[in-house]
Formats: C-alpha cells, structure tokens, sequence
C-alpha cells in the first residue's frame, strides 16, 4: 500500500499527487513511468513519473480524469492508500549531450514533459518549451517550465491565454526565427506529437515523442502497447516509451488506443453514478 | 493382490457443453472409493521407473502405498518432502510423458493415474490437513528469488525448508507467476495457488509484490542489501509475433495478453475493471498447452465458433493430449496443417479475417518433425473477428540489461550449468529463463536443482 502525502488540483480535470514510494523514488528517472492499481481487482493503469523526491522517497503522478480508473483515484484523499504502485518501467528519457532542445508539451502531456525539461536544465541544457491547451482553465505547471525554460512559448486553441493557436504553429515560428535545436522533444495527444514530427521532419530536427499505449503488467509480459517503429514491432514499456517521433507510426497508435473505448466510456459511466451516490450525503 | 485392471479409474468432469460456458473447475478429483481403486493398481516396482520420468523426483510408489493403505496425510508427507506445489503439479504436470510414461502398467494397459492421485492427496490435505508445517530453526542466511512462479516457488520452498531467510521478489501485484496469470481457473484455481503460497509464509518466506528486479531494484541491490545468493526465475518474456501483415490490428492479442486479461485481472468474473474483448468467432495461432488456454477462455467469454490455427499436424501439437481432448469436446475447431499468412482488416480498423493457407509434412527438420511445407494457391480466409497469437515467447531482456556478467545464449535465455548456476558468482537462475517455454514441473525441477546448490554454496563459505 502507497500513501498520497499531497494531493492538489491543478485545474478541474487533471490532479496531482506526492505519492510515498521509497523503492520507485530511489530509481526513478525523467521520462518513466509507474503502473498502479486504485484498489483491489483494480484496473492496472501507467501514469509517467512527473516528478521525485529521493531523500523523502516520493514520487509525483499527474493524471487527467479520463474513465473510471482515474476516476476512482481522484476520489482518493491525503493520507489514503493507494493499492499497488509498482516502477519505474521503461527506459529513461535520454538527455546526454544535447545543447538546445525545444520541448513540446500538450495538455496533460506537460506533466510527462516538465520533468524531462527539468532534467534537461540541470544537465546544463538549453530549454524552450512550447506548451499547448484548450482554453485558459485548463493551463497547468506554467511557473514550473517557466522555471527551468530560457523560452517559453503558451498556446491556446481559443487564444483564451497565451498565443491562439497550436504548438506546431509555435514551434515553427521558433525554428523560422532561425532557432537551432539540437532535438524536439514532444509529449501530448498522439495528434499533436504526429504533426510536430511532420513539422521537425521538414527542417530535419531529430525528434524523439514518448509513446503511452495501452498496457497490463508494463514489463514487457503482454505485449499489448506494441507499436510499430520504422516498420519493425516495438514493445513501448521495454523498447520505450520514448521513440524517433519520425518513425513512429501514428495513425496505428491512433487506432490502437481507441479498442476499449466503448467499455471504457461505460465503465467511467457506472463509477461517476457510484461516486455521485457516496458522496451524495457528504 | 493388486488390482489388475487394464484402465485407469476415469476422472469425473464437467459435462463438456456444461463447462465451456462456465470458468470452474473441469475435472472435479476422485472420491476416495476411486482413489483406493488405482492406487491398488501400482505394483509397488522395486525399481520405480516412475521417479525416474519425474523432475523433482517424488517417491511415487511409496505416496501411493500410503494412498492405499487410506493413509493420505502419510502420502502427502512423501510427495511434500519433494514437491512444494502437490495441489498444482497433480493438475498440470504432463504427467503421460513423465512418471506415467514409465509405469510398467502401461505396457499392456494404462499406466496407474499417478497425477489423479497426487491430486487427490494434495485435495485431501487442503480439506483435512492438521495445519502449518513446522517452521524450521532460522539458519542466518539470506537469500532472494526474483520472480514466483513455479520455478521461484519451489527454489524458495526448497530454501524455506532448510531454514534460510527467502524474499520472493515479484513484479506483479500478486505471486504465482503463470500459474496466476497463465493457467486459467478451469484448469488451476487460482485459491489453489492462493493456499500454496500461504502455506510457505507460514513456512517463513517474504513476498515483496510490484517490486520489478531489473528497475525497481537490481541484481547488484540485492547483494548490498545482504543477500548472499540470488536465484532468477523470471520466466516467459516478450510475446512472438508472426511478422505478417495486420498483426497490429484491434483485436490482434498475444495469448500472454488475452489470458491475463482474463486470469490475473479476473475480466472471467465479469465484474472486473479490466476489459476483455468478447469475440464472436476467434482464431487462436499454435498448438501448445497456451493456445488451448486461450482457446477454452475465448470459448467461455461467449464465442460461437474459436479455431485452433496450427500449421504441422495433430500428431505434432505440443499441447497435452488431455488438453486437446478436452477442447475438442468443448467445441474448439482444429484447423491442422494451415498457417496464417495475413489478418485482415474490416471497415472499423478491428479484425475481418484471417487468411490462411494449407500445409503438407514434408522432410525432417532440425527438431525431427516432419517439416510443414506450403501447398501452392491453397490460400482460403476464415471469418474472424479476433486473433489470439500463441506461438510462444522470447526471454525478457531486463534482468540480462541491468546485471554485469550475467551471459545469455543468442536467442536471450540465461546460460547456466547443470545445477543452475549463471556465469555470474552467486547468481543461479531456472525455468523459461533459462530453458525458454517449458512445462511448470520443469521450470520446478530447475528451482528445485538450484536451491540445493545454493545450499551447498552457502554451507561451504561458512
């Protein structure tokens, strides 16, 4: 059992939480992920690591409520329990060597994308990061890139807060501008990470995305978050999650995660009525 | 006298179009009439050529002596000495190519039903058994096992008996390996494998669950945390896939997937968080013991027609006959000598088909099999809507990626020598690691063989 030391909102769909986890906090690098379990007969779901503390063993997940599962977590309180929590699975985002990298973050993706940006920082690299959001209350962990960023770039799809537009509007104007990164690293919705690749394959930027597919045990058992990558079979939690965003096969990746949808919207459904009960009287 | 009867005492079961429809138990065990009946029909072999074809080798003849005599807390004393897992082993050792393989019975009849009876001792023990084992005197020493299936159990087991301080390091959230992930409730239930597990804590042996050795700890962690020997027994790893076309379709499942869907996330009860595809009509790719696991699940969960889809012939399947047997009678349809060489796709991006095409046994290969061979324009489809890969796995790299001197064969399995020792110093390591998919009872022996070893080592440094 995993205690919640903090729980936070960070706008009204995505959560924070400072999870006790002395093991995983010990190990864990930016770019890896854990797997937990709300409850007993639970479902097993990745999150990536957002963040760590290796002297007070915790460890940082930030997840939006989606279906069920994240619904059920949210539920949960400072000082509960979290069933199973089990990491870090995949391999670390790698970092060595690079100069100047723009990091792309959409969405929750910005979660997974501030640790990679803060590793980024202290190894001594320049970061401009470039994050994207629907609308103004849904912008998170800005003072957080903001904080480890030489530039910083906020877009918005309703131009309700920082720029209208997309990040590969963004991102474009950044490399026009005669910007020179040695690597794009971009973490969002797979829509989002195939158009920036479409934008980097054009100017020729090595690109690497970090791949969140749909998974059990994490270790490399199932083989259910295969993906193909330059035209060869690859497991995301042992050969990933990062890839070459340029041989990433997306439109495979799109309709993969797409399987459960129709059971994931039923059972999100049937939690959102349980918890409305509970809660009714609180 | 003995009993000279030329049969064995058939095993009661549910009816076959009962039991495809429900996840409990097929065989329901002998009564103890029937139990009394076989063991009489051993003849108590001076030699025993039966514990010569069994991997941790049990005194056969001497637990059914005992079985006979209605001695059956006496007879699970003779098989518990050498076997940690009775309850399991009595339900998925291939017992016809082992003990029973050499019982003088079978050369004029069937060989006495060795496994039936380990099974009914193993079930009278769980029902009238007098309670804990005695916990043996602690010995100071410490040892880790990484991974707790039936390899690790056993090695474990083994250690636990002779005193020694054992953690299990698993990377799931529950122990049991395969027999908890794999082997689905039918045929292994899973409180069976519950009660083994509970029965070594009682004996003293730690389990520390989501702790995956290889990223969460290292090998080289568990030294410095005062281990003094480790023994891996990690198992099955990646799932293989065929390399054709639409494998990376909806609907496209390694049996490893599709199975722990269904066992270790309990999608079989229905009310589990986890979903689990129901297919209308599925096509399982392989002929071992894991295909017809999936095969007799997608049946369960609902299917109208599941295809076995194997490309030698019935006299190559490498499952258990009582398996195929048992799938037969269930309904599952056996496409022999056919080979996948496409999965289509239908309009919604989820499986329409799988297209296939016939196979005749030509020459000998390198296994001694006769090898399946392509029968020009003999292309057809079956009408699909899932396709569950059973063709086996290759062994999992992180252990191999995070630990120094540890040597591998080309293909990923660990090299060891006979007693399990790795190319690493204090390092053992036994089951599909090693041997890549094998038999649970195997993967015991190797556990078995290696926690002697380790005993012996550890004795000797003092």
């Amino acid at each position: 059992m995993f205690r919640i030391v903090e729980k936070r909102e960070l706008n009204p769909t995505v959560t924070f939480m400072k999870v006790s986890a002395p093991r995983v906090a010990a190990k864990a690098q930016a770019g890896q992920f854990i797997i937990l379990r709300v409850n007993e007969d639970g479902e097993r779901i990745p999150l990536t690591v957002a963040g760590y503390d290796r002297d007070a063993g915790t460890v940082d997940i930030i997840f939006q409520i989606v279906g069920a599962t994240t619904e059920k977590l949210n539920a949960l309180g400072e000082g509960d329990f979290i069933h199973d929590f089990v990491g870090p699975l995949g391999r670390p985002t790698e970092i060595d060597g690079l100069g100047k990298v723009a990091v792309v973050g959409g969405g929750v993706g910005c979660a997974i994308a501030l640790p990679v940006a803060r590793a980024l920082c202290d190894a001594g690299c320049e970061v401009h990061s470039v994050v994207g959001f629907r609308n103004r209350d849904l912008v998170i962990l800005e003072d957080e890139f903001r904080a480890v960023s030489t530039k910083m770039k906020i877009m918005s799809d309703d131009g309700s807060y920082g720029e209208k537009g997309l990040v590969t509007d963004a991102l474009r104007s950044l490399i026009e501008s005669g910007e020179k990164y040695d690597r794009v690293i971009a973490i969002g919705p797979l829509i989002m990470m195939k158009f920036v690749c479409k934008l980097t394959a054009e100017y020729g930027i090595p690109t690497v995305v970090s791949m969140n597919p749909i998974m059990i045990d994490g270790t490399g058992m199932c083989g259910g978050c295969r993906l193909t990558v330059d035209g060869k079979m690859k497991f995301a939690c042992v050969d990933g999650p990062d890839f070459d965003g340029h041989k990433v096969d997306f439109d495979e990746a799109m309709k993969r995660s797409s399987v459960y949808r129709d059971f994931e919207k039923h059972a999100r459904e049937e939690t959102c009525r349980l918890l409305k009960g509970g809660n009714a009287n609180a | 006298m003995p009993n000279m009867r030329n049969t064995k005492n058939e095993m009661p079961s549910q009816a076959p179009d009962v039991r495809n429809k429900n996840f409990s138990e097929v065989a329901l065990g002998y009564t103890e009439a029937m139990a009394l009946d076989e063991a009489a029909r051993c003849l108590n072999c001076k030699n025993s050529p039966c514990v010569t074809g069994c991997p941790v080798s049990i005194d056969i003849p001497a637990f059914i002596k005992k079985t006979a005599e209605g001695d059956y807390e006496g007879a699970y004393g003779v098989i518990s000495k050498s076997s940690s897992l009775p309850a399991v082993c009595g339900r998925v050792c291939p017992q016809e190519t082992q003990c029973e393989s050499k019982c003088v019975r079978g050369i004029k009849g069937e060989p006495v039903g060795i496994g039936r009876l380990e099974r009914f001792v193993a079930d009278y023990h769980r029902k009238n058994g007098s309670g804990a084992a005695e916990k043996p005197e602690p010995n100071g020493h410490k040892v880790a096992v990484v991974g707790s299936g039936p390899a690790g159990l056993t090695c474990a087991g083994a250690l636990g008996k002779l005193g020694y301080s054992v953690t299990v390091f698993e990377a799931l959230h529950t122990p049991g390996g395969v027999l908890v992930y794999g082997i689905p409730e039918f045929r292994l239930p899973k409180a069976i494998v519950a009660e083994e597990i509970g029965q070594m804590e009682e004996l003293g042996v730690t389990f520390e669950t989501n702790t995956v050795v290889g990223r969460t700890l290292s090998v080289d962690d568990l030294f410095d945390d005062g281990f003094e020997a480790v023994f891996i027994g990690t198992g099955a790893g990646l799932p293989r896939f065929m390399g054709i076309p639409g494998e990376n379709l909806n609907g496209v499942f390694s049996a490893n997937e599709f199975l722990t869907r269904i066992n270790l996330m309990k999608a079989y009860k229905g009310d589990g968080d986890t979903p689990v595809m129901h297919p209308r009509r599925v096509a399982v790719v392989g002929g071992g013991n894991v295909a017809m696991d999936a095969a007799r699940c997608a049946k369960r969960l609902g299917a109208e027609e599941v295809y076995i889809v194997y490309r030698r012939s019935e006299n190559e399947l490498p499952a258990r006959a009582e398996e195929v047997e048992h799938a037969k009678e269930e309904g599952i349809i056996f496409r022999l000598l056919t080979n996948p060489v496409e999965i289509l796709e239908s309009e919604n991006m989820f499986v329409g088909g799988i297209k296939c095409v016939k196979m005749e046994l030509g020459e000998p290969d390198a296994s001694g099999r006769r090898r399946p061979v392509v029968i020009e324009g003999s292309e057809f489809v079956i009408d699909v809507d899932a396709v569950i890969m059973a063709i086996g796995t290759s062994p999992n790299p992180l252990i191999k990626s995070t630990t120094g001197g540890l040597e591998t064969e080309k293909w990923g399995g660990i090299i060891t020598n006979d007693e399990g020792e790795t190319t690493r110093t204090a390092v053992w390591a036994g089951g599909d690691a090693v041997t890549g998919a094998a038999t649970v009872i195997l993967a015991m022996g190797a556990g078995k063989t290696a926690a002697a070893s380790i005993d012996k080592y550890i004795k000797e440094r003092g």
